[in-house]
Parts: C-alpha cells; sequence; structure tokens
C-alpha cells in the first residue's frame, strides 16, 4: 500500500533491501529493539515527558506524531543520547546509550546544521569520522542525494531542500543503524519533501529502522507504518498507520487529526 | 628642531630612497612580530578552542583572567621576560637578552592573551551551532576542535591579524628586552622613540608613516577576507 501510494519506492526500495542483506546489513539486529522505561524528562520543575513507554522494533517506519511542544523534539533528543532523561531508562538491544551505541544512530534536526564548507566535504567529513572515507563513495552519496552538481558549492549556499538533503545524506553516510528525523521537512516545499521521503523510504529499504517526526498528516499517512502519538509529554498511542488514521483511540488523536488544535 | 614640513618632505625622501638603515629597521619590525604572531596563534587558537568547547569548573574564572590580560601593559611583559632572560635570571644561560628572538618571546607573551580571548569568542559562536550536531555524530573532542578551527579560519585570521597589529605597535616591551641595539634590536617603535627624543624628527616621522601604512594594509586585509569570507558563506 505505502510501495502504491509512491512510486519510486517500488522500484528503489525493493532492488537495495536485497543488496544490503548481502552487504551484511547488521544494523538492525544490533541496535533494535529499543526499549524506553518510565522515561520522564524535567525541567525546572515543570514535566516535559511524563512516563514515556515505549518498543521499538525493527522492519516499520516509525512516524511519532502530535502538536508543537508535545514533546516530539525532547523525546527524539533523549532516545539519541544527546540530553539525559530525569528518570527512567533507555536500551538498544539491550545495551545503554553509550557512545558505541550512539555512534551507530544518527539525527536529521529540523534546521540543518551543516559545516562551512563545500557540499563534497561536508560528506567527507562523516565518512573521514567512520574510517571509510573514499571519493567514490562520496560522489555516489551525493548522487544519491541528487547533489552532485553542487558538490563543490559551499555548503551554505543551497537551497533549503537542497541543505536538507545534505544533512540526510551526510546522515546516511554513516549508514546508522538507527536514524532519527526531527520534523525534516517542515519548512521545505512540495517537491523538496517528496524527495526527502523518498530518501528516507530508500533508506528504510536498505534495513536502516526510521523513526520520524512531523506535525504534517498527510506525510505522516504517506510515511508511517506505525505511528507514536505524543500528547503533552505522554504517549497517547502507539498502533499501527492503518488503525491509527482509521480509528484513533485516544480524545486527543481524534481532536488532533479532525484539525482541533490541541492545548 | 626642524620645522614639522621640512620633516615631513624629508620623511617621504628616506621612504622613496628606500634607505637602507629604515629598510633594516622595518624588515626587524616585520621579522619579530610576524613570529611572534606565529609563536602566539600556535598556542592561542587551540588553547581558546578547547576553553571555547569545554565545560569545566573555573571555567568563568579562566575566561575573566584571558580578557583581563589582553590589557597586560607591554613594560610589565618587557620587565618579566626581562627578569627571565636575564644572567641572573632562570634562563639567564641561554644568552637571549637583546636578541631577537627575546623581543619575539615579549611579544608572544603580549599578544598570546589577546588571541587566546578572541578566537575563544570566535570560536564559541561556531560552537553553538555545531555542537548538538557534533555530539549526534559522536565526534571526538580533538577532531571537533580541528574542525571549529578550520571551519572559523577566515575570522581566526583576523584575530591573529589583531595580535600583529598589537605587536608591532607596542614600544615598551622591545625596548627593555631587545635594548633598541642598532643593526641588531632596533625595530620601528623603539626607533621613533629614539630618534624623537634626539630631534631626528626626519626618520622618525618616515617610520611612523611606514607604521601606519602597515596598520592600514593589515586592516584593509582583514576586511577584504571578511567580505570574500561572507561572499563564499564560509563565515
Ligand atoms: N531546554 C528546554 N528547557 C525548558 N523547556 C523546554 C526545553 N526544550 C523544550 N522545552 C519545552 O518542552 C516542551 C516540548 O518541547 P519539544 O519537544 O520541542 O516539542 P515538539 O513536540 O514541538 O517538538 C515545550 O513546551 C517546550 O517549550
Ligand atoms: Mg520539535
Amino acid at each position: 500500500m505505502l510501495s502504491a501510494s509512491h512510486p519510486l519506492h517500488a522500484t528503489a526500495g525493493t532492488g537495495q533491501a536485497r543488496e544490503r542483506t548481502k552487504a551484511g546489513g547488521g544494523a538492525m539486529e544490533a541496535l533494535l529493539p529499543g526499549e524506553v522505561h518510565d522515561l520522564s524528562l524535567e525541567v525546572q520543575g515543570k514535566r516535559l515527558i511524563d512516563g514515556v513507554n515505549l518498543r521499538i522494533t525493527g522492519g516499520q517506519i516509525t512516524v511519532v506524531m502530535g502538536p508543537n511542544g508535545a514533546g516530539k523534539s525532547l523525546l527524539l533528543r533523549l532516545l539519541h543520547g544527546l540530553i539525559a532523561p530525569t528518570t527512567g531508562d533507555i536500551s538498544w538491544a539491550g545495551r545503554q546509550l553509550t557512545e558505541a551505541v550512539r555512534s551507530r544512530q544518527a539525527m536529521v534536526f529540523q534546521r540543518p546544521v551543516l559545516l562551512r564548507r563545500s557540499v563534497a566535504a561536508n560528506v567527507d567529513f562523516v565518512l573521514k569520522l567512520r574510517g571509510i572515507g573514499s571519493a567514490e563513495r562520496r560522489d555516489g552519496i551525493l548522487e544519491h542525494a541528487r547533489l552532485s552538481e553542487s558538490a563543490n558549492q559551499p555548503a551554505r549556499l543551497l537551497s533549503g531542500g537542497e541543505q536538507q538533503r545534505l544533512a540526510l545524506a551526510r546522515a546516511l553516510a554513516m549508514e546508522p543503524g538507527v536514524l532519527f528525523l526531527d520534523e525534516p521537512t517542515a519548512s521545505l516545499d512540495p517537491a523538496s519533501t517528496l524527495l526527502i521521503e523518498e530518501m528516507v523510504r530508500t533508506a528504510h529499504g536498505r534495513g536502516t529502522k526510521i523513526i520520524f517526526v512531523t506535525h504534517d498528516i498527510g506525510q505522516a499517512r504517506r510515511l508511517a507504518d506505525e505511528v507514536v502519538f505524543l500528547h503533552r509529554g505522554q504517549v497517547q498511542e502507539h498502533t499501527s498507520a492503518e488503525e491509527f488514521f482509521a480509528a484513533p483511540n485516544s480524545d486527543a488523536a481524534r481532536d488532533y487529526l479532525a484539525g482541533r488544535i490541541l492545548l | 628642531m626642524q620645522d614639522f614640513g621640512d620633516a615631513f618632505g624629508l620623511a617621504f625622501a628616506l621612504v622613496l630612497a628606500r634607505d637602507g638603515d629604515l629598510m633594516e629597521i622595518i624588515g626587524l619590525s616585520l621579522r619579530v612580530s610576524l613570529c611572534a604572531m606565529l609563536v602566539s596563534s600556535a598556542i592561542a587558537l587551540p588553547f581558546g578552542a578547547l576553553v571555547a568547547i569545554s565545560r569545566f569548573s573555573g571555567r568563568g574564572a579562566v575566561i575573566v583572567l584571558m580578557n583581563a590580560l589582553m590589557g597586560l601593559p607591554p613594560v610589565v611583559v618587557g620587565l618579566l621576560v626581562y627578569l627571565l632572560l636575564s644572567n641572573a635570571g632562570p634562563l639567564g644561560s641561554l644568552g637571549l637578552l637583546y636578541t631577537p628572538s627575546a623581543m619575539i618571546i615579549a611579544q608572544s607573551i603580549l599578544i598570546t592573551p589577546i588571541i587566546a580571548a578572541l578566537a575563544r569568542q570566535v570560536i564559541e559562536d561556531l560552537h553553538v551551532e555545531y555542537a548538538e550536531q557534533f555530539r549526534s555524530l559522536c565526534v571526538p573532542v580533538r577532531t571537533a576542535i580541528g574542525a571549529l578551527l578550520w571551519d572559523a579560519r577566515y575570522s581566526l585570521l583576523t584575530v591573529a591579524l589583531a595580535g600583529f597589529g598589537r605587536a608591532i605597535a607596542e614600544v615598551g616591551a622591545v625596548i627593555i628586552v631587545g635594548g633598541n641595539i642598532n643593526h641588531l634590536t632596533r625595530v620601528m617603535t623603539t626607533a621613533i622613540a629614539l630618534e624623537t627624543s634626539k630631534g631626528d624628527l626626519a626618520l622618525a616621522l618616515a617610520l611612523g608613516m611606514v607604521l601606519l601604512a602597515i596598520a592600514l594594509v593589515v586592516n584593509a586585509g582583514v576586511m577584504a577576507l571578511r567580505s570574500t569570507a561572507t561572499r563564499v558563506a564560509y563565515a
């Protein structure tokens, strides 16, 4: 159903999925499932993440939804170990968020953070970091992100969509087992958004676990296999996309899908 | 006492004729201050970067100290280096007093806090931008420092040039540790002081004009660098 809704997926996805298995896509086994127990984050007495329990398994694109201020970005940062929780714990395949685990994850932020270098140098930086740098690999990555033409331009002169593609390509260059995306298309036009979604689907097809935050319902419908709905720092629902969009269980999710503003 | 206009005319003549003594003095000034800038940069840039990206107790105090030392009086630096290098001092055996090396040491000490403090600010601003991404990528501290220094290179070059400007214009430190010895340690500022006190205003003015020209060239260079960096979006 998802492939049908996106013509590019059917061809790009499956072929590369096989390739990835051959290349030994041990990423998923190494990091999943992700397990979250009683996770809370308090800042200055405010409970921003409130008793979250989650089990994140492989094989599906997980979309995290919820109104502004629900705590989506904070949850992602917690899952990736960018910030520490007040209570509770997070493990990936039974392991704590050590440097070894964190380096197998990657994150794309809402506003891309690009180095003040050329497009190619931005990719080279992470390839070198992982000790897998080579010109062919970099060129392939840029090609995939449709940025070959701009390889030698300063990254910051790219358009918004191109910048985000570069940030995504750079994240994927690390061949992460888990990829977090925090509203990566929130400020992009529809065409750029679709290109990003295509890259995300391809990565998913190659075996990277995708955890995608969005408040765009259309986008969630296009991408999600399962939905985590967050409201006031709490997980209101965690179900398959089909179920979520057909018959949401919580009032909050119903209101959200109906376009009624939640406070 | 010469007439001011005459002195000015003579000064121009000296500069245009590339008077030997004048060239020697200018050459030594440039050599000493450029060396001081390089030595200071090698120490102060990594140090500034380290302070910029680390969080430790006492960090605030270190920053206050760095900023305070920016205003280090040159004569005090000269005196300290003199005590270090004089025969009775701990480094007296090196025999460096009254040599260009002593002047480089003194100027380096003078401008290291300036370069470190300014670099710290520049790098911290960039780090605010990069920090979360670097943390996400698990970038090791040494790699992060290298990347920050490289990506801020245009701004840091202007910082280094600010240090150079301060070094080449100071007189208090070099006159104490260099001694203003003709053909050996005489630089522009010490020569100006001496020639003025002797009443030879032409040479003093000529040197003053060159010093001003250097300041202008350095500043023009800084501005050109800034605009280039902004144009190519590296700044
Ligand atoms: N560093 C912080 N300090 C205090 N409050 C914060 C901080 N970061 C986020 N918040 C608050 O936490 C709530 C959730 O934020 P966030 O996760 O960014 O929401 P969103 O779901 O829109 O991504 C918001 O009310 C926000 O104001
Ligand atoms: Mg957010």
